[in-house]
């Protein structure tokens, strides 16, 4: 997500860390390309605009100041720019005194509401609450239908009954207080803006649950329309936040510039895959770092303490740092990294990867191949894999349906891995990266990622 | 596979350190709570292992199950009553509604957005530097893109030079004669042959409206005097199924579904006999959303087209839905499917809105993909032909 932006910009700066110096030409040169790259994201046209002005006035404004180089000040206010228009800072949700919480999700026909709704009664779930879902959208065919199979598989009470959305989120509200549920996420139709009625019907809804949250639901793929989109139903609704879907795409993303700024009110979820467990809090300072391509590790760290085993990881770091770790250690430490989500999402997330890497598509299947190969080895092998000869090769090669050479591949790579962490100790090959992140020059630091000797 | 390992070698060693640091993290905050034990309970793609079940018919899983048609649909469904716009009466056998007015109808609510820009524009006497912006910021704000607009102005500038265009009057026709032409390639003809099982297959990504779509379609096509099965061949997202369901009993056509999870090409698989059985001719076959950057996914469809053409099937049409809210990405879709599964044309939905469409412009010009038809409500006779001459106009009235 965002990658595109990132690596356009990555393009410009480039060019730009070569400079010495940055004089006006250079300034508007750098302009044009941020537009340009701006737009192709699909940041609305008047939001382009306003921030590139303020790009520029600062660029003006401080280019006597030489505590940076030119290059860096730009990227410094573009970062500080994008991190402003995203958010500035994280939604913090608060709970109501007198449950329940009532959280009312809004949006366009197909942007994600009813998906969202189940992510979100599982995200409630999770931080120990007890939601109820009330599903007010009767009037896609088989949505109610869709809510109460979400309901089933994160096992939260859902609500409906066929009269009308208002009365149906007005009667969810009493059920949940009847119910003692301390949050009730409301899910309704999808609707246009300028549908004058369905507008009126969701302002109705609105009143009679009086939520304590409204948010709008909107697709990552969104064009310039996501700004009309969202001032009508800010007008509306009165909107608290925006929770991003489809963000697991290669779309741009510009869509939530564009709305942030326009609405003034946080992207509080962004939605990153087709499980119910792909949801996530935005961070829009991290969100920014990524656009300038420095990596996501703190929601890669995040992931993993959602899914790995402690006591497991500690294990597997110890024979690591021991040079212990074997093949049966890489298997089962491959399952824990299966668990965080697709492959490619998490490389989008380590920093100071080459973009080759990055940008590679990555076939899921082939960590299935590893897997067959890894079990296809003894016990004996799998710790030891010099025992592997030749016709070990083979058997291998036979048992999981792949050929010796994969096999071979596997086993080289896998050596290559022990042979560093062999030679420098785990602790030193952390220290490396750290400093190969640095020497990567011109970055401005994220303001909160954890420096990575602290993980030792 | 050498790829492969590397990033997972590179992962499990950030993971495994990560995990560590987290690990101790979370001893000093105990009320967090314990990390759930497996993913929830998932709505899981079915795993590669049952492969084509369909390469050997008698082994088809048992979860596909045939319904019987229902009986030609009273409408309106007592089911359907909280929907907001009921059918009228007469429409499943309605002749087709004329087109033409409609569309200058639905999109009169863009068209006056969009005017705004358009008229400024208009309002000079001169063509000067502002009006090429406000021309430029006028194709950008309808998501036509920044690369087809510079192209597009940049011919324009051509003409203006070559043909002697003075007035803004003059530079807007002739942009739109341009457009048309960029949105005239193509036949934009739904393919059909009679007498036997034809396949229409509409892929897209995630709530873009396939199943809507399809829908719509299959009541135009029975009163079209076709007989439609349709093949809810979306068996993954929760419901999709219902949903189909509904629109078959207005329809009055067999619905062919399979389990939850299921295989969708063993679905079209069986729609495809069962179109041929009872003397069917069209099936609408609906696909779950995917996005196009998922490889596994778009395989999947690969092999449901596959199961879509082989005999005695008939595939006449790929379609690709398109939301006209969709910005830039659009055509990256656009690319990606045609690539996978060689997409025919193009349904536009949700054109009624504030969005322009803009990037359908993008997608005949660049890609050469006729959009056939246009989605501009929520009613069924609200899916027309799609116009240029039209869509232009209404764009730039």
């Amino acid at each position: 997500m965002f990658d595109s932006l990132s690596d356009r910009f990555e393009g410009i700066f480039g060019r730009l860390r070569s400079r010495g110096r940055l004089g006006e030409a250079e300034v508007d040169e750098v302009l044009r390309e941020i537009r340009l790259a701006l737009l192709e994201a699909d940041v609305n046209f008047l939001v382009v605009k306003k921030m590139l002005a303020r790009i520029k006035q600062r660029c003006v404004g401080i280019e006597t100041s030489q505590s940076l180089s030119p290059a860096q000040q730009v990227i410094k206010i573009v970062h500080e720019e994008l991190v402003g228009i995203l958010g500035g800072e994280t939604l913090k949700l608060t709970y109501a005194s007198r449950p329940p919480t009532v959280v009312l999700l809004a949006g366009l026909q197909g942007s994600g509401k009813t998906t969202t709704a189940g992510k979100l009664a599982r995200w409630f779930k999770q931080q120990g609450r007890n939601p109820l879902l009330v599903g007010a959208d009767l009037q896609r065919p088989a949505a109610v239908e869709q809510l109460r199979v979400l309901g089933g598989q994160v096992g939260v009470p859902v609500f409906s009954e066929a009269t009308d959305p208002v009365a149906v989120s007005e009667r969810g509200l009493a059920e949940a207080q009847r119910l003692g549920r301390d949050v009730l996420i409301v899910d309704t139709a999808g609707r246009l803006s300028i549908d004058a009625d369905l507008m009126e019907e969701v302002r109705q809804i609105s009143g009679k649950v009086a939520p304590h949250y409204t948010f709008l639901v909107i697709d990552a793929m969104t064009g310039q329309d996501a700004v009309a989109t969202a001032e009508a139903f800010h007008a509306t609704l009165e909107l608290d936040g925006v929770i991003l879907t489809k963000l697991d795409g290669d779309a741009r993303g510009g869509a939530a510039l564009s709305v942030k700024e326009v609405v003034g009110r946080p992207i509080a979820f962004a939605s990153v895959g087709e499980k119910l467990a792909d949801f996530e809090v935005f961070h829009p300072d991290r969100m920014a770092s990524r656009i300038l391509g420095m990596g996501d590790m703190l929601t890669l760290i995040e992931k993993a303490e959602e899914n790995y085993d402690k006591r497991e990881a500690e294990r597997a770091a110890a024979a690591l740092m021991e040079g212990t770790f074997t093949l049966e250690d890489f298997l089962e430490q491959m399952q824990q990294v299966k668990k965080m989500g697709p492959l490619q999402g998490l490389v989008g997330m380590i920093p100071g990867l080459p973009k080759e890497l990055k940008n590679a598509n990555i076939d899921e299947r082939e960590l299935g191949r590893i897997e067959a190969i890894i079990r296809s080895m003894t016990p004996a092998e799998r710790v030891d894999t010099t025992l592997i000869n030749g016709s070990r090769r083979l058997r291998i090669a036979n048992g999981s349906g792949t050929t010796t050479s994969e096999v071979n591949g596997l086993l080289k790579q896998f050596k290559e891995m022990q042979r560093m962490m062999g030679s420098m100790g785990l602790g030193r090959m952390l220290t490396k990266k750290k400093s190969k992140k640095g020497k990567k020059g011109g970055r401005v630091t994220p303001p909160k990622v954890p420096s990575l000797s602290q993980f030792k | 596979m050498e790829l492969v390992l590397i990033l997972l070698v590179a992962l499990v060693l950030v993971g495994s350190v990560a995990g560590v640091a987290v690990s101790r993290r979370r001893d000093r905050r105990p009320q967090l709570e314990p990390p759930p034990t497996r993913r929830g309970p998932a709505l899981k793609r079915p795993p590669e292992a049952p492969r084509p079940t369909v390469e050997a018919p008698p082994e088809r899983p048992a979860d596909v199950v045939v319904e019987p048609a229902p009986e030609p649909a009273p409408l309106p469904e007592p089911e359907l009553e909280p929907l907001r716009e009921p059918e009228p009466e007469p429409e499943a056998v309605a002749p087709p509604v004329p087109v033409t007015p409609r569309f200058r109808d639905r999109l009169g609510k863009a068209r006056s957005l969009l005017s705004g820009y358009v008229g400024s524009v208009l309002s000079r006497s001169s063509i000067d530097d502002e009006t090429w912006d406000e021309l430029e910021e006028a194709l950008i704000r309808a998501d036509v893109g920044v690369g087809l607009t510079s192209s597009l102005l940049d011919e324009l500038r051509t003409r203006v030079k070559g043909e002697g265009i003075r007035t803004p009057d003059d530079l807007v026709t002739a942009l739109k004669s341009e457009l048309k032409a960029k949105l005239s390639e193509g036949d934009r003809s739904l393919s059909f042959e009679p007498g036997v099982p034809n396949v229409w297959l509409f892929v897209g990504v995630n709530g873009v409206g396939k199943t809507t779509t399809v829908g719509k379609v299959g009541l135009r096509e029975a009163a079209a005097g076709r007989t439609v099965v349709m093949a809810a061949a979306d068996t993954f997202r929760a419901a999709a199924a219902e949903q189909l369901e509904l629109w078959a009993k207005r329809v009055g056509a067999d619905l062919v579904r399979g389990a939850e999870g299921g295989d969708p090409g063993a679905v079209v698989f069986d729609a495809v006999e069962r179109a041929a059985s009872r003397g069917g001719d069209l099936v609408l076959a609906d696909t779950a959303g995917r996005l196009h950057t998922k490889v596994n996914l778009m395989e999947e469809l690969k092999k449901v087209r596959r199961i879509a053409e082989r005999p005695p099937a008939h595939l006449k049409e790929v379609l690709l839905v398109i939301d006209a809210t969709t910005g830039q990405n659009g055509l990256v879709q656009a690319r990606q499917f045609t690539e996978a599964v060689d997409v025919t044309g193009v349904v536009l939905t949700k054109l009624d809105g504030t969005a322009k469409g803009g990037i359908a412009v993008a997608i005949a010009s660049d890609m050469g993909l006729p959009i056939k038809l246009v989605g501009l409500g929520e009613t069924a006779d609200d899916l027309v032909d799609f116009d240029p001459e039209e869509f232009v106009d209404a764009l730039f009235s």
